[in-house]
């Protein structure tokens, strides 16, 4: 029975579980006050159990079926026949799509269930039969193949039937005894609550779970990489240059040029938002009248929302094009193409200066106006208030601004994709293309490389790096900020 | 004492004249003053070139060039058998209608009194789009009936003819384009004071599916928009209901713990994680991993559930807290437990500011563009619409944000034009949703 028949069952056991608890927690009292809570909850208690541990039950099992069955299966596949972890993936992935072909040519009637499960490899043609059917096959399908396929198919049909006898099973022993238990005396109410709570939690967890999520994807992948490719070389390698035909050997991936890259354009980034953003932030907070302020501060920050590939295009597109025409050949002859340092960063920098200037914003907002008072009553102009006293006392709540844009310049990813270029270069010249961090994980992901070559695995420790460095950017920035915000609180 | 009897220098200022001190310190007042409305201006007018440069770019983007002609559909060509049975007449190619096209335009400029260029109606072929052979081939097939008639079809025109129109393509720039030639531009001309050849608003740049490379002129962002609508669902259906059921648990039943310290500082650091990253967690976990189909807007929607969350909880719980506490004091007073407070009181008071948070949450997440580059959402052509609402979730599909990249990435110009008329889309759908959190805001929030 497939999975989605057997939660539809334990769905409609679930409401006819609501249905009965209810009924009976009504019956078992002559008067409905008697109860000790309101008759939803009894229903609502059968229900949980119904339900909850059964699906449960159902989730786990889905994900933990194909990794037994693989593993019993991996046996089959003699030692001989293969090198490496990879290459029995790759052997596994056939049965699996060899077994998923003799499911297909079973329902559409190619194939008896029978003749499935007896077939062997030398007396017909797996592929032919199964390309009759309409699942293409890359090989001819070799016997312990088949076997396997075989017996994958037989391990996944009794794990299938298992698992709804369980389940079922399951389900119907959480209905049956909420409902024998169900009577006016249940704290039926304190039941449900305590599911709900548990419900919530989890839902908090999901949280905890991403992050476990992200580091174990990015870990596990990394320590591959580095089994395949030399970490030293990783690191202090000055060159960039992945082989796309072969697998590793001539492939240089050092991330020094990467790192070089994403630094420079983040750098030009911030010398753009940063003064523009800061001195709004000033202007705004300390000189604009309220009209001003309810005009331009909504408009800036109408660029925060302005999704990154509409900043990717406008690099490409406007900002490149614009430089060209000063930088380029036909002004003063240092660009030679739209794609560079520059474009993409100044790019950024736009993007960035909402982000600076409300943060900052905010921040000098939460000096205390004693502050102010005080330096007024002494006889300083209003700028020089802003600069000998406001601005020192929230300069440390401005670094960590600054330390937070600076973390969403490092991990921006469209706007350098499309404006920054690909080329991994070592340069100090803002108007020669580089690339960055980013856009080498996207390039080196995207397309159809396999996810066992160096060249795919390198963007996972390139994730792993952006992740370290943004990370404890943030965490920096935030602790600063926090530090900040509680002397003035 | 001495001092003050001593007559100085300086005895002459006067409070009434400023003096040079005071000049400098109020012309630095005025500088500075200068600087921050600088700032201002100059990020205003970041915002006006970006949006002038979208909306000049974007918007020819919406027209296009099409060809009105009669094309004659002889019976010997395309039904050989005469019985208009479909299977049989299937078998003609577009090849074996693009001379009908050829034939009908020069029939078209012999009518009207042009003079060709050209010894052979194949050469006019490059005015018209390459999909013109199949527009006919469909209507052919959607309507046997019209073989052996003569019909009038509205056919696209090739991009270089349609950017001749819009300006995009001049008579210099085609002198080195095998694509096109002067002559074809000359008869073009011809054509347009004749009202043959008009640009009009095209419907199939919004609703139609993308094209191959070499046909701009019939792609669409129609598909990527449904491939979208489906990744928002999952955004919706899972971030929401996750989203405040945590935001939930730490505002109202959380103690102060290391659970609770724990999931606080996670919560804060995923909104800062970079999206790539979540991208990078999409591709190990859902495809690798669990083996999720790739490019399908299902993932998508996960990954983005994943990035948008952060942002829902913090929204959601700032609404909790601000519902007062004397609401939740008056329904445990009446003897409410503390769930029935949360859930009959707290929470529909707070659900304005909830949906407002998790609107732009969403808006978000529909501009999002880099986690889907990474679960394999570029790199193919989206053509084909879902035939079944699960298939929606499932089948392999762009998105809006990925299609413009798709087309921001083609060789051809022909693609940026369509690539900021995608934006505007996109920014108009964002707006819509901007605007709708506003109003939901300004129509429910309360001052308690």
């Amino acid at each position: 029975m497939s999975p989605l028949w057997l939660l539809i069952i334990i769905l409609v056991l679930a409401v006819l579980g609501f249905m009965f608890g209810r009924t009976r927690a009504l019956a078992s009292v002559d008067d409905h006050r008697k109860l000790h809570s309101r008759p939803n909850y009894y229903g609502a208690n059968v229900a949980m159990l119904a339900f909850v541990p059964a699906i449960l039950l159902l989730g786990v099992w889905l994900v933990v079926q194909p990794i037994v069955v693989n593993s019993m299966v991996s046996h089959i596949i003699p030692e001989t026949s293969y090198e490496d972890a990879g290459a029995l993936n790759l052997i596994m992935s056939d049965v699996q799509r060899v077994a998923d072909g003799l499911d297909t040519a079973i329902e559409q009637g190619a194939l008896t269930a029978n003749e499935a499960r007896t077939l062997g490899a030398d007396s017909t043609d797996i592929r032919d039969l199964l390309a009759g059917v309409g699942v293409a096959l890359g090989s001819n399908v070799e016997p312990e193949v088949l076997t396997a396929a075989q017996r994958y198919r037989s391990l996944s049909s009794t794990g299938a039937w298992f698992m709804t006898g369980v389940i079922l099973l399951i389900s119907l022993a959480g209905f049956f005894y909420a409902y024998r238990q169900t009577s006016g005396a249940l704290r039926a109410r304190n039941r449900v609550e305590t599911g709900i709570l548990w419900l919530l939690i989890a839902a908090a967890t999901v949280a905890i779970l991403t992050t476990i999520g992200i580091v174990l994807s990015l870990f596990f992948n990394t320590v591959e990489f580095f089994r395949l490719y030399p970490a030293r070389e990783f690191f202090t390698l000055l060159e960039w240059a992945p082989s796309f035909s072969g697998r590793g050997g001539a492939s240089k991936l050092g991330i020094i040029p990467l790192l070089w890259g994403t630094f420079y354009i983040s750098l030009v980034a911030l010398l753009v938002a940063v003064p523009i953003g800061l001195f709004s932030a000033v202007y705004l907070s300390e000189y604009a009248s309220k009209r001003v302020r309810s005009y331009a501060k909504p408009l800036l920050e109408v660029l925060a929302g302005i999704p990154t590939i509409v900043y990717g295009l406008f690099a490409l597109l406007t900002v490149g094009p614009i430089l060209m025409t000063v930088f380029g050949d036909d002004g003063l002859g240092w660009m030679g193409g739209g794609r560079a340092v520059m474009t993409a960063g100044v790019t950024m920098g736009v993007m960035l200066i909402p982000f600076v200037s409300s943060l900052s914003d905010d921040i000098i907002n939460a000096v205390p106006q004693a502050m102010r008072d005080g330096s007024y009553g002494l006889g300083a102009t209003q700028s020089e208030t802003v600069r000998k006293v406001i601005l020192p006392a929230a300069l440390p709540g401005i670094v960590g601004a600054i330390l937070l844009a600076a973390s969403r310049a490092i991990g921006e990813t469209m706007i350098v994709v499309l404006g920054a270029g690909a080329a991994a270069r070592l340069s100090l010249n803002p108007f020669e293309a580089m690339t960055t961090v980013t856009a080498k994980i996207v390039s080196q992901l995207t397309g159809d490389s396999d996810f066992a070559s160096p060249e795919a695995l390198v963007a996972f420790a390139l994730g792993m790096t952006l992740f370290v460095v943004t990370l404890g950017l943030n965490v920096l920035a935030l602790y600063i900020v926090r530090k900040y915000r509680e002397q003035y609180e | 004492m001495t001092d003050a009897t001593q007559p100085t220098a300086r005895s002459k200022t006067s409070l009434y004249a400023t003096d040079a001190r005071t000049k400098r310190r109020n012309a630095a007042e005025k500088r500075f003053r200068v600087y921050g409305i600088v700032a201002i201006a100059t990020g205003l007018v970041f915002l006006v070139v970006l949006l002038a440069s979208i909306v000049w770019n974007g918007i020819p983007a919406f027209t296009q060039t099409f060809v009105t002609i009669q094309v004659e559909l002889p019976e010997e060509k395309l039904d050989k058998s005469g019985e208009r049975d479909l299977e049989v007449m299937k078998k003609v190619s577009t090849f074996g209608y693009a001379p009908l096209i050829d034939n009908a335009l020069a029939a078209t400029l012999e009518a009207n009194g042009i003079d060709s260029p050209f010894s052979k109606n194949k050469d006019l072929r490059k005015i018209m789009s390459a999909s013109a052979a199949a527009q006919v081939r469909d209507a052919v097939l959607a309507n046997p009936e019209i073989v052996g008639t003569t019909q009038e079809f509205r056919l696209l025109t090739s991009s270089r003819v349609d950017g001749y129109l819009k300006g995009r393509v001049t008579r210099d720039s085609i002198a080195r384009d095998k694509n096109l030639d002067a002559e074809h531009l000359d008869i073009v001309d011809q054509l347009r004071d004749l009202g043959v050849v008009v640009k009009t608003f095209n419907w199939d740049f919004i609703l139609g599916a993308d094209a191959s490379e070499s046909r701009p002129e019939s792609a669409g962002l129609g598909v990527s928009m449904i491939g979208s609508f489906f990744m928002m669902l999952v955004v919706l259906a899972l971030s929401l209901p996750i989203g405040v059921a945590a935001s939930i648990y730490l505002e109202e039943f959380a103690t102060q713990n290391r659970f609770t310290d724990l999931v606080e500082v996670n919560i804060s650091n995923l909104a800062a994680v970079p999206s790539i990253v979540f991208g990078i967690l999409g591709l190990a976990v859902f495809i690798q991993f669990a083996h999720l189909p790739s490019s399908a807007p299902l993932v998508g929607g996960l990954v983005l559930t994943l990035m948008t969350l952060p942002t829902i909880i913090i929204s959601t719980r700032a609404s909790l807290k601000a519902v007062p506490p004397s609401i939740r004091e008056a329904a445990l007073g009446v003897g409410a437990s503390k769930m029935q407070t949360v859930f009959h009181h707290v929470l529909p008071l707070a659900m304005p500011g909830i949906l407002t948070g998790t609107i732009i949450g969403l808006a978000q997440a529909l501009g999002e563009t880099a986690p889907l580059l990474l679960i394999g959402m570029v790199g193919f052509i989206a053509s084909d619409a879902p035939d079944t609402f699960v298939d929606g979730f499932l089948s392999p599909n762009s998105a809006m944000p990925a299609q413009i990249y798709e087309w921001a990435k083609r060789a051809d110009p022909a693609y940026y034009e369509r690539a900021w008329g995608g934006i505007i889309i996109l920014l108009v759908f964002l707006m819509a949703m901007n605007i709708l959190a506003i109003m939901l805001r300004r129509r429910f929030e309360r001052r308690w």
